[in-house]
């Protein structure tokens, strides 16, 4: 059995009146690739801000990688790595400068700077765009490129905001590949998305259902406790009652 | 430290790509002060003036030589009534009339002392406030001049006493010279507190502060390698500025230069941690700017910048102590007009440290990395 290296104990978090995440639990093992499913609003965004130490928790508790995130924000955020749903690393930077900041703000020296991005930059094919501004990339390389900055330290966990929002389905596909390689290098990756297809290459998945966990397991199994044929079939079945709902 | 200078180099990258905010950094203080200096002015020249002489007398014809030899006045009209004059006033055809009665020499001479009738066009207070203190210098000259005559036709005494007025530090009375310092000051405001506000919030706008909150960036590296881009930032613009007041508006520099450079040093650290709390505070831009205007325009109008704090009312005077722009105006115009150094300047330079010990430790707690 491999380590837990998230873990959520009752995590809640309100905003006045209302319960964005309302008491989940879960624990993701080393080296998985957690799919955590959800309508726009069901919290997804509001929980995964929670364990990367962005937003205080109202209760319940957070562990990532050892640390309480409610405590030690900033020991987690030397653990993990992280990719917005919106693309926040500076376009008016190249994608040579995003690195060089980021790497150096991680504090790697400065070979392993210059090693780093050569082999980043390789990896993703931008060697071409390589002094290129970000902002003139296309979008996919664009969300390539903040995968690759959010993996440049080599973190224990990643955490992947909606990473392939807008994209067209080869990038998307694409996009999943290297998910495999980092995970394959024993990276563990926690992933939110609405694409259901991808929920499938999920290693386990939650869904998210206004605010609480109303699912969670390998998808296969989920597929055979609720006797549908995908994903996409119990999502609509977990989600409707809250969508018809609001 | 290194991580600090991946930030700078981060930061000054952004700004010397940035299309508008450079040419707004270097650009805008330069047309500011070249605007400003020239158009935020007191004097007064070539006011209208409707002429009614009844006189018609070597003496009346003398008098309005006087008034038109200043430049100050321009004889525009010559009603043929007071009537008529009025109604040029009314019509802001005219700003002042200057009616000379009948009999006017006549009165001057045999009894010396004659009646003059001045009349302002009042809505502009101040104007016609200049207006008057110019005219009565006026009529003073003419007045001397005349009792020379007078004293040398019947042999009387001159009169006893004679008072030549002698204007230090600012010998021409230009406005302009008077100006420029303060606007100096309000440009390093600009560019220490606007600017740095808005460049956090746009940030935040953005969302690439997200970016850098989830990495273990600390939140004084972070906020270091805000402030120092725009503080070095401000103390360019000032550079910039007092060399367009020196070689475009002949400003006199009699104090020491890298004096005032101290002091803006030390003034923009309270700016720079306004324009954090201004950006602490804000979600958006827009918020943002409007929260910067406002703290700017109160500092302004508190800074004896365009209005003398002598002339304000009590509960004024006691608010711009607290205002750090009023003390750097004030020891700005010292600097470079009056010559004054650190021991001329002291009773308004401690407010600075202290406000700058105050403001800063403030913005930089309110400044957070989590939300809570």
């Amino acid at each position: 059995m491999a380590e837990t290296v998230i873990e959520a104990r009752e995590l809640t978090r309100t905003f006045g009146a209302f319960t964005a995440v309302d008491r989940i639990s879960f624990a993701v093992a080393e080296g998985e690739i957690f799919g955590f499913l959800g309508a726009n609003g069901a919290g997804k965004t509001t929980a995964i801000r929670m364990l990367i130490g962005l937003l205080r928790p109202s209760s319940g508790q957070g562990i990532v990688a050892g640390f309480d995130v409610a405590r030690d924000p900033e020991a987690v955020k030397r653990q993990i790595g992280y990719m917005s749903q919106k693309f926040s690393l500076y376009a008016d930077l190249t994608v040579a400068e995003n690195i060089r900041l980021y790497g150096g703000i991680y504090g790697l020296s400065n070979a392993e700077l210059k090693a780093k991005s050569a082999d980043l930059i390789e990896r993703l094919d931008l060697g071409h765009a390589r002094d290129e501004r970000v902002a003139r990339l296309p979008l996919g390389w664009r969300q390539k490129l903040a995968f690759a900055v959010a993996l440049l330290h080599e973190p224990r966990i990643v955490f992947l905001d909606e990473p392939t929002g807008g994209v067209d389905p080869i990038t998307r596909r694409q996009f999943w590949d290297s998910i495999y390689q980092a995970a394959a290098s024993g990276v563990t990756l926690f992933v939110t998305t609405h694409y259901m297809d991808e929920a499938e290459y999920c290693d386990r998945i939650s869904i998210m259902v206004d605010g609480r966990i109303a699912a969670l397991g390998e998808p296969a199994a989920l597929k055979r406790e609720q006797g549908a044929d995908s994903i996409d079939e119990i999502f609509v079945r977990l989600a409707r009652p809250a969508l018809a709902g609001s | 430290m290194r991580t600090l200078r991946f930030l700078l180099q981060k930061e000054f990258l952004q700004i010397f790509r940035d299309r508008q905010i450079l040419p707004m950094i270097f650009l805008m203080p330069i047309l500011q002060l070249i605007v400003l200096a020239s158009a935020a002015t007191f004097e007064v020249k070539s006011a209208k003036v409707d002429l009614l002489d009844q006189d018609h007398s070597p003496t009346s014809r003398r008098l309005v030589e006087h008034f038109a030899a200043t430049g100050y006045f321009r004889i525009t009209g010559r009603p043929a009534s007071l009537a008529e004059a009025e109604r040029d006033l009314e019509l802001s055809r005219a700003r002042m009339i200057l009616n000379i009665p009948p009999h006017f020499e006549e009165d001057l001479r045999r009894n010396r002392r004659a009646r003059l009738l001045l009349a302002y066009d009042a809505v502009d207070g101040a104007t016609a406030g200049i207006l008057s203190s110019y005219s009565a210098v006026i009529l003073g000259r003419f007045e001397r001049e005349e009792q020379a005559e007078l004293a040398v036709e019947r042999r009387s005494a001159a009169p006893l006493v004679r008072t030549s007025p002698s204007f230090w530090y600012n010998r021409e009375l230009s406005y302009r010279a008077f100006m420029v310092p303060g606007i100096l000051v309000e440009l390093v405001t600009m560019v220490g507190l606007l600017l740095c506000a808005l460049n956090i919030v746009r940030e935040r706008e953005i969302g690439t502060i997200e970016q850098l909150n989830v990495t273990p960036l600390k939140r004084w590296q972070f906020i270091v390698g805000k402030l120092v881009p725009f503080w070095l930032l401000g103390l360019a613009a000032l550079a910039l500025g007092l060399l367009v007041a020196k070689l475009v508006f002949a400003i006199p520099i009699r104090g020491s230069v890298p004096l005032v450079f101290a002091i803006a040093a030390v003034y923009l650290l309270a700016m720079n941690g306004l324009g954090l709390a201004v950006s602490a505070l804000s979600y958006t831009q827009q918020q943002a700017t409007f929260l910067a205007l406002f703290v700017l325009l109160a500092s302004i109008l508190l800074s004896g910048l365009f209005t003398p704090i002598d002339s304000m009312p009590l509960w004024a005077q006691k608010l711009t102590l607290a205002n750090p722009m009023a003390h750097f105006v004030e020891i700005n115009r010292r600097i470079l007009l009056k010559g004054s150094g650190f021991g001329e300047i002291q009773d308004h330079f401690w407010y600075l440290p202290a406000a700058a010990g105050i403001i800063l430790p403030l913005a930089v707690l309110r400044y957070r990395k989590v939300g809570s």
